[in-house]
């Protein structure tokens, strides 16, 4: 039985299926419309009772939270595909670390702009400028402390590439396309080296290529 | 013998608290080392060298050093797992992955909301800031809902991953604990059945108990010295009986070296 990973289109279900691919694991989308409201339908709600994505279904076992999930089948595949979570307890450490900045500092201005610029955008709601400068600010301040580290350390988390790393792909992605924003990478010389790497996998094209994203 | 394991930071802080609360259930030994962030500490180069973000808590154990409270406690679990709460991130890897959905449900949905009623119900008049109606009342919304998923869960189980109290759990402690004792919006815990019966649970346990106790200490020991600075003894010895009282109740001193 192969693992199904819902709202493939969006950037966070993106985090697991980069991850699947990394890990050599065999798995199928189910599509799911968030324009449509599809992720607030009671039976949605049954498997992911806070309506938003992804989740995953393997057979009977469902679990939702794209961090957790790519957590646990880097775990339970660690020895096939690319290493993820580092080789060491001290490493592993590190990966972790970094996990939790790209979800509490790097993540929430950044998800902040893709809503209200792109979502509500084409909802049609005005874009508040205000809003958004501070958006952009927060996240060039974490742009300015993840170049200060990449200046010494190839990845996040130290010379291999990371879980940490991957997490930045779907929403980093937006940033350089559709927000138009790729001068925030750009001008920070070793973000620009770290995120022309990252970006290049070939995990990450082939995500873009099968999965294109709605926005 | 000094512990090895050094915590920076505050134990008022939130995120400070949840590392503290984690290595109580491990049962490790640490040093909590003050960082005065009135005084603006955690932003100075020193501190910057260790956390670049200038956040706290940062972690050492030995050569290893770490920011980021639930990455830290991930990493407590992992190196700790043969003491104190076995199970607190699970014994096997379904258990593990059930936990670490429930952790990132606490980070990504319940955290937002209820830090910045924290912040602005708890510390802003505290440090005489002007409260924002409109972000409370838009938090507000936003916890209620996140709990109402939660009032669902905890029907049907007694913690949120399972049977036994976890990390998940824990993690939702420090927020909590502001939210329900120090603001008046604690009946959006106390108004759900379910969600009532499991704070009430989970805020009893030993080591969040001393947890709560050891940022009391710390308080009273800071109120101490300013009131000594400023020739106000009376007033220092009424809070430094109140220390005696609280060491009395904080029964494993011992493992804490202030």
């Amino acid at each position: 039985m192969v693992v199904k990973v819902y709202g493939p289109a969006y950037a966070s279900p993106k985090r697991v299926i980069t991850c699947f691919i990394e890990k050599e694991i065999e798995y199928e989308v189910v599509d799911v419309n968030v324009f449509k409201e599809e992720n607030t339908t009671p039976q949605f709600l049954q498997l992911q009772p806070f309506g938003v994505l992804p989740v995953i279904q393997d057979g009977d076992y469902t679990l939702y939270e794209s961090r957790a999930i790519t957590r646990y089948y880097a775990e339970k595949y660690k020895s096939q595909g690319t290493e993820l979570l580092g080789r060491t307890m001290e490493e592993r450490g590190l990966v972790e670390q970094w996990l939790e900045v790209e979800a509490h500092n790097f993540q929430p201005p950044l998800y902040d702009l893709v809503i209200h610029v792109l979502f509500d955008g084409k909802r049609g709601v005005t874009p508040d400028q205000k809003r958004i400068k501070e958006d952009e600010e927060k996240l060039a301040r974490v742009l300015d402390v993840y170049d200060q580290r990449l200046s010494t350390s190839k990845y996040l988390a130290g010379d291999s590439f990371s879980l940490a790393d991957l997490s930045h792909l779907p929403f980093g992605h937006y940033l350089v396309t559709s927000l138009g924003k790729e001068y925030m990478i750009r001008d920070r010389k070793h973000v620009n080296r770290w995120w022309d790497d990252i970006s290049n996998r070939p995990s990450w094209k082939k995500v873009i290529q099968l999965h294109p994203p709605v926005v | 013998m000094a512990a090895a394991v050094k915590v920076y930071g505050p134990p008022l802080s939130t995120a400070v608290s949840r590392v503290l609360a984690c290595l109580l259930e491990k049962d490790v030994p640490f040093q909590l080392l003050p960082v005065n962030m009135a005084r603006g500490e955690h932003k100075k180069p020193d501190y910057l060298k260790i956390q670049p973000f200038g956040q706290v808590p940062t972690f050492q154990d030995e050569s290893v050093t770490l920011f980021e409270s639930r990455a830290i406690s991930r990493y407590i679990c992992d190196k700790y797992a043969n003491q104190g709460n076995k199970g607190l991130f699970g014994t096997n890897p379904l258990e593990k992955a059930s936990i670490d959905q429930w952790l990132e449900a606490e980070g990504q949905s319940f955290n937002p909301p209820s830090s910045v009623l924290v912040f602005q119900l708890a510390f802003a008049p505290r440090m005489k800031l002007k409260q924002d109606e409109n972000l409370i009342k838009q938090n507000e919304a936003k916890l209620a809902k996140v709990l109402d998923v939660y009032e669902k869960r905890l029907g049907e189980s007694r913690y949120l991953a399972g049977d036994e109290f976890t990390l998940a759990d824990l993690s939702h402690l420090p927020n909590g604990q502001y939210l329900v004792n120090a603001t008046d919006r604690g009946e959006l815990f106390l108004s759900r059945k379910n969600v009532e019966r499991w704070w009430g649970e989970i805020a009893s346990r030993e080591s969040w108990k001393k947890s709560v106790l050891l940022a009391e200490m710390l308080n009273v020991c800071v109120s101490i010295e300013m009131l000594c600075l400023s020739g106000r003894f009376k007033g220092a010895f009424f809070c430094y009986s109140r220390l005696l009282h609280l060491m009395i109740f904080f029964s494993r001193v011992s493992t804490v070296l202030l």
